[in-house]
């Protein structure tokens, strides 16, 4: 238990000082880690790694069609992706459906999303942490790192907030010290 | 538990609740071709909903009872209780909360031999609170039995 909370103060920064912030959600660049890469297949069945996104600012999703909260985010992120995608944003929803592009697909139609999706597996759920709570959403800097984790149903504000002020940071690393997120497996393991 | 004073109670991993947690099923008693009944008590955590029998949409996950092993008896048609409507966001759900019974209706075989016996089976449920929504998962029911 108290490895879970640690790990989860430890996604978030839990120490981490505002001083430095703006978006009440965003954390201080000395407390960010690099968000790790993976390699998915979209709907198209092309390739997608984490790291072909370096240089923008990535909202990452994690979504399913069975679940109600994450429905509510979908348009929000939607209409972020059209207002900011010429700007060096981008959304990449990742799909825990069991079922895969057979339920996905459709549902992507009827939700009109705009944004890339890829299917998600248990490899990258738990390079995140064991990312079981939907939806579970990362803000990612140009650097490549976490700026913000939202756990559950979060503020259309609170996401463009934090949007709009990675966006305004420079593309200089400010801080080189973090490493990857270590693997968490053993950590979601203790739940 | 310095995590725990620093950490905001909505970030803490929950994926270790039982949401959902079944009680005994009252034990069937009949003879062969006897048609006989049983209640399965199900119980949801507090802040908590599963979708109910009949989901407002095809992508919602039902709650479904999936009979494994039935021995000597047949049948196993689960009868739910009536749904409760819920608002999340733009889409009103059906879902259920809080107790509540399955009713559960076999029938003995006619070649059932005398004796005692258990009917095995999973509860397939997908739980959300107003904020989360959980993977899909299962609890197992056993409904012991005795042919007279």
């Amino acid at each position: 238990m108290a490895t879970a909370l640690l790990l989860g103060c430890f996604l978030e920064g839990c120490a981490s000082g505002p001083s430095t912030v703006k978006a009440a959600s965003i954390k201080a660049d000395k407390d960010r880690h690099t968000a790790p890469d993976f390699s998915l297949k979209d709907a198209d069945g092309k390739t997608v790694r984490l790291a072909d996104y370096k240089g923008k600012v990535v909202l990452l999703d994690f979504w399913a069609t069975w679940c109600g909260p994450c429905r509510i985010e979908i348009p929000w992120f939607t209409e972020m992706e059209r207002k900011w995608k010429d700007k060096g944003f981008e959304v990449l929803g990742v799909s825990m459906d069991d079922n895969g592009w057979e339920d996905v697909k459709p549902f992507l139609a009827q939700m009109k999303v705009n944004y890339r999706v890829v299917i998600g597996d248990d490899a990258t759920s738990q390079a995140y942490g064991g990312v079981e709570d939907l939806p579970t959403t990362f803000l990612i800097d140009k650097q490549g790192k976490i700026a913000a984790i939202h756990i559950g149903l979060a503020g259309r504000k609170e996401f463009e907030d934090g949007v709009d002020e990675l966006l305004g940071e420079g593309d200089t690393p400010v801080n080189a010290g973090n490493g990857a997120v270590p693997p968490a497996v053993a950590a979601a393991k203790q739940r | 538990m310095l995590a725990m004073v620093l950490c905001p109670p909505l970030l803490r991993p929950q994926s270790n609740v039982e949401r959902v947690t079944i009680g005994q099923p009252q034990k069937v008693v009949g003879k062969r071709n006897d048609a006989v009944q049983t209640k399965i008590p199900v119980s949801i955590l507090e802040g908590y909903h599963v979708n109910s029998n009949t989901p407002a949409d095809e992508y919602l996950i039902p709650l479904k009872v999936t009979w494994t092993s039935l021995g000597a008896l047949e049948g196993g048609q689960v009868t739910f209780p009536k749904a409760e409507k819920m608002a999340v966001g733009d889409q009103t759900l059906s879902v259920f909360t809080g107790k509540f019974d399955l009713t559960v209706n076999f029938k003995v075989s006619a070649k059932a031999l005398a004796g005692p016996g258990t009917a095995s089976g999973k509860l397939g449920y997908q739980a959300c609170n107003n904020k989360v929504c959980f993977p899909p998962k299962s609890v197992e029911i056993d409904v012991p039995y005795q042919v007279q």
